[in-house]
């Protein structure tokens, strides 16, 4: 059995990484799921969040993901992020922009159940953020 | 018959538009590149978006419960066209061969008595349009600080539309831009943006069978929800994309056009001043002759 997945990130204006890897942790919609060869067919929307990669080599990256979704098959998985940045090029404007275009969309919101989807994508990115200041990122 | 000065004049200035026209034209080259290998960078994410999509839409087409963004609101009475043109000129037929378009199918739809309005992504197709449906226009979006179109842009658009369509203000949306096929040929393209335009039936339902064995999380119902809204910036993104590569590679041709021109012109001149001063020449000759003959 193969010990590598091909793992592939792709964004709307490149393709991010293409490469084989042995294990991805993947914020999904609901919940993070790690996904390991010979993975169960399945697809996912995305929540913001740090995907976590560790390469053939054992070293492990890690890449902010928002919006979007991962198709996982036996041997490949397909990231589709609306935007992904490797955590090292994070810096506080990006942040603070996120945080921002989040709250906006809050007081944007018409019904509940809009406003209450942003709210929960506001509090995601708080959380994500602080992580990563712990992390001593940014 | 012009004198010497003048024509000499007139090279000069045809040849400093010459120079310029040359520089636009290789510089539209250099951005042409870029543009291309901009367009190509962002074809798998719109591939891969369209094949879940469909495959999704497939197997939730015996419900056709589907979300509105899909199956539409029901009626087809107002329409929103998104014309998407460039912020520059001198790139040839290229922006007025999409305004035309547009022109063409807002006339058919006035026809049959359904209500218009306009976005316009660029300064050029808002120029064009406000003369005779200036009145249409909803809004206009301007890109003329943006160097690089980014994704960003196409999310502020699509942001744009999804307002005005939860708000009920239109039931289909049309996206105008000019597809780009070669440096020579740009097809200005209409495509139904609202509801979705996903692929025909029968590929629907094999890419239907190809995700059959997958599992959802979220299920199918929200997942799609949650990916036509995107599907629409992607799509922008897409004809935004291929519009700066039209865009550059109109202008490449127009300017080599220009240039070659020039050129003709420079050689027509020249011809013209060279037989001026050869006439002028002789006929000092003849003068300074003459007169030692009647001395």
């Amino acid at each position: 059995m193969a010990d590598t997945i091909r793992f592939e990130l792709v964004s709307p204006e490149r393709l991010l990484m293409s490469e084989d890897v042995r294990q991805v942790d993947v914020p999904g919609a609901e919940g993070d799921f790690g996904v390991m060869p010979q993975h169960a067919p399945m697809i996912s929307t995305l929540r913001a969040g740090i995907m976590m990669v560790r390469d053939a080599e054992g070293k492990e990256r890690e890449v902010f993901v928002r919006g979007g979704f991962a198709e996982v098959r036996p041997d490949l998985l397909t990231v589709l992020a609306e935007q992904a940045i490797p955590v090292e090029e994070i810096d506080e404007a990006v942040l603070a922009q996120e945080i921002t275009n989040a709250e906006e969309d809050v007081a944007d919101a018409r019904d509940d159940e809009t406003r209450q989807k942003a709210e929960y994508h506001l509090s995601r990115l708080k959380e994500v953020f602080a992580a990563l200041k712990a992390a001593g990122h940014s | 018959m012009p004198s010497l000065k003048e024509l000499r004049n007139r090279i000069a200035s045809v040849k400093a538009t010459q120079k310029i026209t040359k520089a636009m034209q290789m510089v539209a080259a250099a951005k042409l590149r870029r543009a291309q290998s901009a367009a190509e960078a962002a074809r798998p994410y719109a591939e891969r978006m369209e094949q879940v999509l469909a495959g999704l839409a497939g197997s939730l087409m015996s419900v056709d419960a589907g979300p509105k963004l899909m199956v539409g609101t029901g009626r087809d009475e107002t329409h929103l066209l998104v014309v998407c043109t460039s912020e520059r000129g001198l790139c040839g037929g290229f922006n007025s061969s999409i305004v035309r378009l547009a022109r063409e199918r807002i006339a058919l739809l006035q026809a049959e008595g359904k209500t218009v309005k306009i976005l316009c992504v660029g300064r050029k197709g808002y120029d064009q349009l406000k003369r005779i449906y200036g009145g249409l226009i909803v809004e206009t979006i301007s890109l003329r600080e943006v160097k690089q179109v980014g994704f960003v842009n196409a999310q502020d658009i699509g942001r744009k539309v999804l307002e005005m369509f939860d708000a009920g203000d239109f039931d289909v949306c049309t996206l105008f831009y000019a597809e780009f096929r070669s440096v020579i040929s740009q097809v200005p393209t209409g495509q139904q943006l609202i509801p979705a335009n996903i692929a025909d039936p029968e590929e629907e339902k094999e890419a239907a069978q190809g995700l059959a064995t997958y599992e959802f999380e979220p299920d199918e119902t929200e997942i799609l929800a949650d990916l036509l809204p995107r599907n629409i910036t992607v799509q922008i993104f897409r004809a935004l994309l291929e519009n700066a590569a039209s865009e550059q590679g109109a202008r490449m041709s127009a300017m080599d056009n220009a240039t070659r021109n020039a050129g003709d012109m420079i050689d027509k001149l020249t011809l013209n001043y060279n037989r001026t001063r050869q006439a002028q020449i002789t006929k000092e000759l003849i003068e300074i002759i003459s007169g030692a003959e009647a001395l």
